[in-house]
Order: structure tokens, then C-alpha cells, then sequence
């Protein structure tokens, strides 16, 4: 589904500020692949998913999706088979629009014409899939998105999102803003449409258990590298102790970043 | 007289309605109004003396306006150049333009040629006066026009055009380019303003390449002034305000015009008092912002 290539990126080249963040990395995942990615902060998970989208191009490698080379291709066009979500609950709807406005928008992709599509079968479709969220929200379809609370406005971008039906779903720490009781609805929702459409899907998360609990596949990345990367039965029978001995035989040092020890 | 006021406010409401859609809508403060402005009257007037019908002449001042749109958004795209940065550009070189466009002229009286304004007096003739035959025929037109713009909005590409101002991000995520909907926005907000310097042109029976001085900053006044007025989300009450807003400001400037020299004003302060309106909107809504907030 989608094929990373021995790719570097280098921001800043040959100046003083120069800095390789992503290093001769190669990534595959197959079709219906779930993958999680952890890593300290500065490994380059990020950077990994603005390659992968075209919101940065790599300096070196080769990037292909659905067997079509991409490495070069902008974002708006490669967003066509791709589903992004961000850690910030305001990055992914337009907030002074309403509920069904922002769906609207999302429910197909690319270019349109100046045509009506938001009529009333329309509306009552988008009312029926808001309802599978269990929040209250079809009674407020003409409400402004402002009016939602974060964890609200995550799991309705997650509906928008699988709604413009995109063959692959990059979650970049999408549960990180949430409050704890909010992170694990919004865990529910994902983990429940991931399963429904069966979408290839790369998870980036701060936090190790839902990393060894979701998905069939976990890699781990620091300084730029794939440093752990487990899969199957392996993953299956992953503990916390166990990854984090990887770590520290891999890297010669203690696994230290609190961040992702302490978080649950 | 008051006739006078509400058409000249209904004639200004269509440059606001293109000034709105492109500050407000596409959070894009496009300068070029300055230019387009009195481009769609220099087009409006050489048509007329050419003796092209009234009617091509409006739709020819609207496309003049909108490839000025274009010129804007295109240095903006491929340039990276800013938005602001693009439109001066664009503006400063539609001067000379206009004064091409006029044959090396900078003014064109239109008098005793016929005019949309002169055929309609005349399709009205013995049953309305001239005055009031402007005034329903400038609501007819501002009406239909605020009402295709409301349309257009309902539409899905007017749906990405609201989200473009809002999170420039989710529109690229949803695999539309944002370079292209500026240049769409960019030029259809342009084609309003030249429409509207084409019948301001016809109404004061001139077409001057100053015409647009400043116009963009009048034309964010009345944006402002509708905002104090109708408070919604609804892009119906939106274009309304933005209409009643443009009437309000010519109002303004009316009494400025005529009872101002009570206090020794004369019209050359008019235009700091524009600048001073939309300075004391910005502080009302900053204001009401915070205590929205519970900082003030």
C-alpha cells in the first residue's frame, strides 16, 4: 500500500542549522496493515508522516503508494488516498461552520463544482452517522464546530474523516490533547471504523500500552531510525518490560524518556 | 436626497460583498479592490463611447475585474509572494492600465450617452421618477446578486471556500489545492468590485482612474459596521449585514459630508474618519472578545 525507500530527510543542508532528522529509513505496510509508532520526542515520527502525506519532500529515497511513485507529488494530490489526523482537536474541522457544513466538505475528496449536494437525504445520512458516536451531537447539526468540546470535535474528525473514504488512515498522536476519559472514546471510535473499513493505518502515540495493544505491527524509531519493529505473533505476546529491553539492546543505553515510561 | 444615500450604499454594497468574501470568507485582505474598482468604470465608460450595449459593457467590466483578481492570486501562488504584497502589485500597475484602458485619459464624463440608468428612466418613464426608478432598480440588482452569492456558498465548492479562512490545512487533507481556490475566490470577489466601479460610473456620470482610492478601506468599514448589526452564522444573514453595512457607511459619510462643517470638517476628512471608524470597530470587537473572555 504504501512503500518508503531508503529515505533521508535533511532540513536546513549545508548550513549551520543543518539537521538529519530521518534517516536511510524503509518502511512497508501491506494493505490492512494497523501499525503503531512510538519513539521519544525528536525521533522523527512526524517528520516520517509529513513524508509520507507531501507536506515535506524527502532529500533522498523513494516514495510509492498503490504502486504509483509519490515521492515528489504534492499533498492536496496525494491526499486523495489519505486520511490525516492531527494531535491538535482544532486542526481537523473548520470551527465557525456548522456540523453538517464540515461534513459536507469532507465527504468526498478533491476539486467539486459549484453544485447543491446538501439537501435533506444528505443531512439525514450525516445525522444517522453522527448518532453512531453516542454524543448527543445529531440534535446540533447546525451548531458551529467552536461549540464542541475537544474530545467531541476528535471523534467527529475521525467520522469526517473515514467518511471521505480514504485507503489510508495516518494518526498522528491523535488522542495526545484529550483528557484520559476522552482519549479512550476517541481510542474506541478509531479502533471500531479502522475495523469496519478495514483501513491500512500508521498510529503514531506517546503512550506504550496503546502502542502494544492496537494494531499488528509496532515500530519503534529514535534519532531517525526504525530502531524495534515487531509484528504478528511477536506483537501479540509484546510487554512493556520486554520492549523496552529491546530498546536498550539495540541503542547500548537506558531507555530514558519518561514521557513514554510513565504515560498509561 | 435620502434616495441618494441608499443607492449609492447599494452601489458601494457590491464592492463590499467582494471585499467581504475575500477578508472575511477567505481571510485573503486582497488590496487590488483599489485597482479593479476603478478599472470595472474605465471599462463600463470606453464601452459605452464605443457604443456597446450597456448591458455587454457590465459583463465586460466584470471580467476586466475578474483577470485583475487573477493577477493577484497568480503572483500570490507562484511567487509565494504575500497576500498583501500582491495586491499593492496588482493595484499599482492597473493605474496605469486604467489610464490605457481610457486612452491615455484619466477621466470620462458620461454624459448624454445612454447609460443602464438612462434606459431604465426611460422603460419607467411617467410611472416612477428617475429616483426612485434608480433606487428599486439597484435593490433588484443588489438582491439577486446577494442571493446567487448565498447560493453559491450553500454549494460544495462554496463549502471548501468557507473551510479555506477557516483551516487552510483541512482543504489540502481533503485533496483540494488551495492555489486554485484563491485564484477562484481572488477573481469572483474582483469581478463584484469591478461590477460595482461600473455603475458608479454610470451613476455619477464620470469614470475617473481615482475613483478607487482607498475604496477597500471603505469597503471594510461596511463590513465592519453590518458585523455590529446582525450577529449570526448563517451565510444569508452574513451578506445581509454586509449589505445594511455599506448603506450605514454612506450614511455616515453623508452626514459627515453635509453637517460637518458644524464642527469644521470639510469632506478632505473624510477619509480619517473611514480609517478612525474601522480603528474604533476593531477595538469594539477586541474588546468584546476579551470580556467573551473574562480578561476585560
Amino acid at each position: 500500500m504504501i512503500a518508503l525507500e531508503c529515505i533521508t530527510k535533511t532540513f536546513n543542508p549545508g548550513t549551520p542549522g543543518e539537521k538529519t532528522v530521518i534517516r536511510n529509513l524503509s518502511l512497508t505496510a501491506d494493505p490492512g496493515d494497523v501499525i503503531t509508532i512510538i519513539g521519544s520526542n525528536g525521533a522523527g515520527k512526524t517528520t516520517l508522516f509529513n513524508l509520507i502525506s507531501g507536506a515535506v519532500f524527502p532529500s533522498a529515497g523513494e516514495i510509492r503508494m498503490k504502486d504509483r511513485k509519490v515521492t515528489f507529488e504534492p499533498e492536496y494530490r496525494r491526499a486523495m488516498h489519505i486520511g490525516r489526523i492531527f494531535q491538535d482537536p482544532l486542526a481537523g474541522t473548520a470551527s465557525n461552520m456548522t456540523i453538517e457544513d464540515n461534513m459536507m466538505i469532507t465527504a468526498k475528496k478533491g476539486f467539486r463544482w459549484p453544485k447543491i449536494s446538501l439537501n435533506r437525504a444528505m443531512r439525514q445520512k450525516f445525522a444517522d452517522l453522527v448518532k453512531t458516536l453516542d454524543m448527543g451531537l445529531e440534535t446540533r447539526m447546525k451548531a458551529n464546530v467552536s461549540s464542541l468540546s475537544g474530545g467531541q470535535r476528535q471523534a467527529l474528525t475521525l467520522l469526517m474523516t473515514v467518511l471521505s473514504g480514504p485507503d489510508i488512515l495516518l494518526l498522528d498522536e491523535h488522542t495526545a490533547a484529550l483528557d484520559p476519559s476522552n482519549a479512550a472514546m476517541v481510542m474506541e471510535q478509531t479502533q471500531r471504523v479502522i475495523q469496519e473499513r478495514s483501513l491500512t493505518t500508521l498510529m503514531v502515540t506517546h503512550n506504550m500500552n496503546h502502542a502494544i495493544a492496537f494494531g499488528n505491527r509496532l515500530i519503534m524509531m529514535d534519532a531517525g531510525e526504525i530502531i524495534v519493529d515487531v509484528k504478528g505473533v511477536e506483537k501479540q505476546d509484546l510487554t512493556r518490560e520486554a520492549l523496552i529491553q529491546m530498546f536498550a539492546d539495540t541503542r547500548k543505553k537506558a531507555f530514558e524518556s519518561d514521557e513514554v515510561l510513565l504515560s498509561t | 436626497m435620502i434616495e441618494g444615500i441608499f443607492v449609492e450604499g447599494l452601489i458601494y454594497a457590491i464592492m463590499a460583498l467582494g471585499v467581504f468574501f475575500t477578508f472575511r470568507i477567505l481571510d485573503f485582505p486582497d488590496l487590488t479592490v483599489d485597482g479593479s474598482f476603478p478599472m470595472g468604470a474605465v471599462i463600463m465608460a470606453t464601452s459605452l463611447h464605443a457604443g456597446v450595449n450597456p448591458l455587454s459593457g457590465l459583463v465586460m467590466a466584470f471580467c476586466g475585474g475578474v483577470s485583475a483578481g487573477f493577477v493577484t492570486a497568480a503572483i500570490h501562488n507562484k511567487l509565494k509572494v504575500p497576500h498583501l504584497l500582491a495586491g499593492i502589485l496588482t493595484m499599482t500597475m492597473l493605474y496605469s492600465v486604467n489610464i490605457r484602458i481610457l486612452s491615455n485619459r484619466a477621466n470620462l464624463p458620461l454624459l448624454r450617452v445612454d447609460t443602464i440608468l438612462t434606459r431604465v428612466h426611460s422603460a419607467c418613464e411617467g410611472i416612477l421618477s428617475p429616483e426612485i426608478a434608480s433606487l428599486i432598480f439597484f435593490i433588484l440588482v443588489v438582491l439577486g446578486l446577494k442571493l446567487a452569492l448565498d447560493l453559491f456558498f450553500l454549494t460544495d465548492l462554496g463549502l471548501v471556500f468557507g473551510a479555506l479562512g477557516n483551516n487552510e490545512q483541512m482543504v489540502r487533507v481533503q485533496g483540494v489545492n488551495p492555489a486554485t481556490l484563491k485564484l477562484i475566490g481572488v477573481g469572483l470577489s474582483n469581478g463584484l468590485v469591478a461590477l460595482s466601479g461600473a455603475f458608479a460610473a454610470q451613476y455619477q456620470g464620470f469614470a475617473d482612474v481615482n475613483l478607487g482610492q482607498g475604496i477597500v478601506v471603505s469597503g471594510l468599514a461596511s463590513v465592519m459596521l453590518g458585523e455590529f448589526l446582525i450577529k449570526s452564522n448563517r451565510i444569508w444573514a452574513l451578506t445581509l449585514r454586509v449589505v445594511l453595512g455599506a448603506i450605514l457607511f454612506k450614511a455616515i459619510m453623508y452626514l459627515g459630508r453635509y453637517y460637518g462643517y458644524y464642527i469644521n470638517m470639510t469632506p478632505n476628512d473624510l477619509k480619517l474618519i473611514t480609517g478612525v471608524l474601522i480603528i474604533i470597530s476593531l477595538a469594539a470587537s477586541n474588546y468584546k472578545r476579551l470580556r467573551a473572555k473574562g480578561d476585560a
